[in-house]
């Protein structure tokens, strides 16, 4: 289905990255945002806020992040398409709630602005240290989305493709930006509306008598009924049935988490996504994402100057990574090297996927700003020997 | 009295249309009141004849944070915690619906404190039944923050020292517009409140003191359920429009009933339309109505 126009502000722009996210979830047909005020993420609700009392669409400021998680889950049940966004210790208080949007598989986003941590660390300054915190930080087992933009008009674009995610496979997807993203302005272009591809929050055909709520086959989505439609179906944080209805055995936990994972997993060729380049004859695969990507452009240059056959992978979707190509490349190269702004998240995935075939070289940063090219590029030319 | 002396009722529970026969029995134990309540609530529902499927109850953790799970209803069984905040989403996306939060004191005014409040202070437009039993029962009778002074719990096993909350003083100073307090005696007056609060909007409040035997009785050696029944009979006083100051529940002391506050003001959603609509005039766009915002490719 094409979006609605009433939310896409068709032109050329001067954006930054948290502006563009906010008018990429307008134009994907979000009306629903419960958020609570944490730098650097708040120009994304404040753009949603001055925009939505012309579209129909409810922004609230909640008392705090759980609740504007619970909010968020509470309105996506509605059928509306529904966002909450915030920085790293807010996406710490949200973890209780995406686990209850993994276990009632409901689709909505959640934009992490990311800042340097631990705790209350940077809040100004840039971080990619809740990488593995999008993909486990709340208890239990479940799978989500992640992705990472490394520029404000790709805030924009994966905004869109964040929601539509979300509704086909009724997740909670992560929109894993950085306040380097988040803050730098450059040219956004909003196409019309009818160039724009949403997915629709699709509602069961079936009568109540025969809607079952966690009815799927292996793989399989549930279809969904919202609130109100006089289905009257329950659903519940606990392990539950078909029904929704709770089930305290192992067998049923089985049967529930087996699928939350299945669902993910079963899809992961349709959903990864990354872009690749010279990685042919390479000897160096740099994997990277968002800000660090753009950084990265410098390190690569200098190392191919010097001779060095440099490839690249930027994970566009970060979760689920990227495994079967990392693991083909690792057979093929002799070293990968993963800058990013924390001591060692990514890396450990792609160390993972390797399979001993390649090292895993991390450059890391503590957060506070970007690598200086020229180590990530020392990084490069060391591996290549 | 020998067995054939026993009369066995058979066919329906009156209230079995509102419930989920097929999840019965309940995990609730012998003499909980929360059954009570949910019976009062399923009356009021038939008697004022409200449409069903435009009713949603949300419940978050404990033993009345499965009312949710027995209710014929489109029912949420949320976190800990965040009933209020979770309904709150429901009532934004579809206005139209009646929207009901129905949890324990340790679940809204302990964990969810916070919600309470500022749920109360916007007049979000949801009805509150909150069943206060004075403990955390489902976890094994902790202290709540409803425990009245010196009674026992398990993590206060020599007597609460803690001052507990004045729930209807809470709601009523936060903004509440319809704030009473029942024990499961009251079943009448209980259901006659429960419609009450179904006609009116805002935030609506309605603490019912309920018995739990097998943790705040056992423990306080107040006896049966029974007993505290006949205890509520002795101790509870009906005193409509008191002043919620002095509505404090001291440790086996009086039970000061009654509607507190019964008064109209603006919800969240109409201030949020009438401040729009002034502001922004004919540029403002409302949610569409019935089913908001969804559209169905």
């Amino acid at each position: 289905m094409k979006a609605d126009p009433s939310g896409v502000l068709t032109g050329a722009h001067y954006l930054d990255g948290d502006y563009s996210c906010g008018e990429g979830a307008m134009a994907a047909g979000c009306r629903f945002v419960a958020g609570y005020p944490i730098t650097p993420s708040t120009e994304v609700v404040e753009r949603i806020a001055r925009r939505f009392p012309f579209m129909g669409g409810t922004f609230i400021q909640m008392e705090d992040e759980m609740a504007s998680m619970a909010a968020v889950v509470g309105g996506s049940w509605t059928g509306s398409k529904a966002m909450t966004v915030t920085s790293g210790p807010g996406f710490s208080l949200m973890m209780e709630n995406i686990g209850l949007a993994a276990m009632m598989e409901i689709p909505c986003v959640v934009v992490d602005v990311q800042r340097g941590g631990p705790s209350t660390g940077l809040p100004t300054m840039t971080g990619q240290g809740d990488m593995m915190q999008a993909r486990w930080g709340s208890h239990g087992d479940y799978e989500v989305i992640a992705l990472s933009p490394q520029s404000p008009q790709e805030a924009f674009n994966l905004t869109i493709d964040a929601f539509n995610l979300a509704e086909l496979y009724r997740v909670p997807v992560m929109f894993m930006m950085d306040e380097c993203v988040g803050h730098m302005t450059e040219k956004v272009v909003i196409p019309k509306a009818d160039e724009i591809e949403v997915v629709p929050r699709k509602l069961t055909k079936k009568s109540p008598a025969e809607f079952l709520p966690y009815r799927f086959d292996g793989g399989s989505i549930p279809e969904f009924a919202r609130v109100g439609d006089g289905y009257k179906f329950h659903t519940t944080g606990l392990t539950h049935d078909q029904r929704g209805y709770p089930v305290m055995s192992a067998e049923c936990q089985e049967w529930n988490v087996h699928h939350l994972i299945d669902k993910i997993r079963l899809n992961v060729d349709k959903i990864v996504r990354f872009d690749e380049e010279q990685t042919d004859g390479a000897d160096v695969v740099l994997v990277t994402y968002g800000i660090t990507a753009r950084v990265a452009r410098r390190a690569i240059a200098i190392a191919r100057k010097k001779g060095v056959k440099v490839g690249v992978i930027r994970l566009i979707v970060v979760w689920p990574f990227p495994e079967k190509r990392i693991n083909e490349l690792a057979g093929k190269i002799k070293a990968f090297v993963v800058p990013e702004i924390n001591y060692g998240q990514m890396v450990l995935e792609v160390e993972r996927c390797a399979a001993g075939k390649a090292s895993a070289i991390l450059v890391p940063h503590g957060g506070g700003g970007v690598h200086d090219p020229e180590k990530i590029a020392d990084v490069i030319l060391e591996a290549a020997n | 009295m020998n067995d054939k002396d026993v009369i066995v009722p058979v066919g329906e529970h009156p209230i079995s249309p509102y419930i989920r026969m097929d999840r019965m029995p309940h995990i609730w134990c012998p003499t909980c009141g929360i059954g009570t309540v949910v019976k009062c609530y399923a009356t009021a529902l038939e008697e004022t004849g409200v449409d069903l499927d435009k009713v949603a109850i949300v419940s978050g953790i404990g033993c009345t944070g499965r009312v949710a799970g027995y209710m014929k209803l489109d029912g949420f069984h949320s976190t800990h915690g965040r009933a209020i905040p979770f309904a709150t989403g429901l009532k934004l996306g579809r206005p139209e619906l009646l929207v009901t939060v129905f949890s324990g004191d340790g679940d809204l005014v302990g964990i969810g404190g916070n919600h309470f409040i500022h749920a109360a202070r916007r007049n979000m437009d949801l009805l509150i039944i909150l069943v206060n039993n004075f403990i955390y029962g489902m976890t094994g009778g902790q202290n709540a923050p409803t425990t009245p002074l010196t009674a026992k719990s398990s993590t206060m096993p020599f007597g609460n020292f803690e001052r507990p909350f004045n729930l209807p003083h809470l709601a009523a100073s936060c903004g509440a517009t319809y704030v009473a307090r029942w024990t499961c005696l009251h079943i009448r007056r209980l259901t006659k409140s429960f419609k009450e609060a179904i006609d009116r909007k805002g935030f609506r409040f309605i603490e019912v003191i309920a018995p739990c035997s097998t943790l705040y009785a056992r423990l306080n050696k107040l006896g049966s359920g029974f007993n505290l029944m006949q205890f509520y009979h002795d101790s509870a006083e009906i005193r409509h429009g008191a002043d919620t100051h002095e509505v404090d529940i001291g440790f086996q002391d009086k039970i000061i009933c009654g509607k507190f506050v019964d008064e109209e003001r603006p919800t969240f959603l109409e201030m949020k339309d009438e401040h729009y609509k002034k502001t922004l005039g004919d540029k403002y766009i409302p949610m569409p109505p019935e089913g908001g915002w969804i559209k169905n490719g």
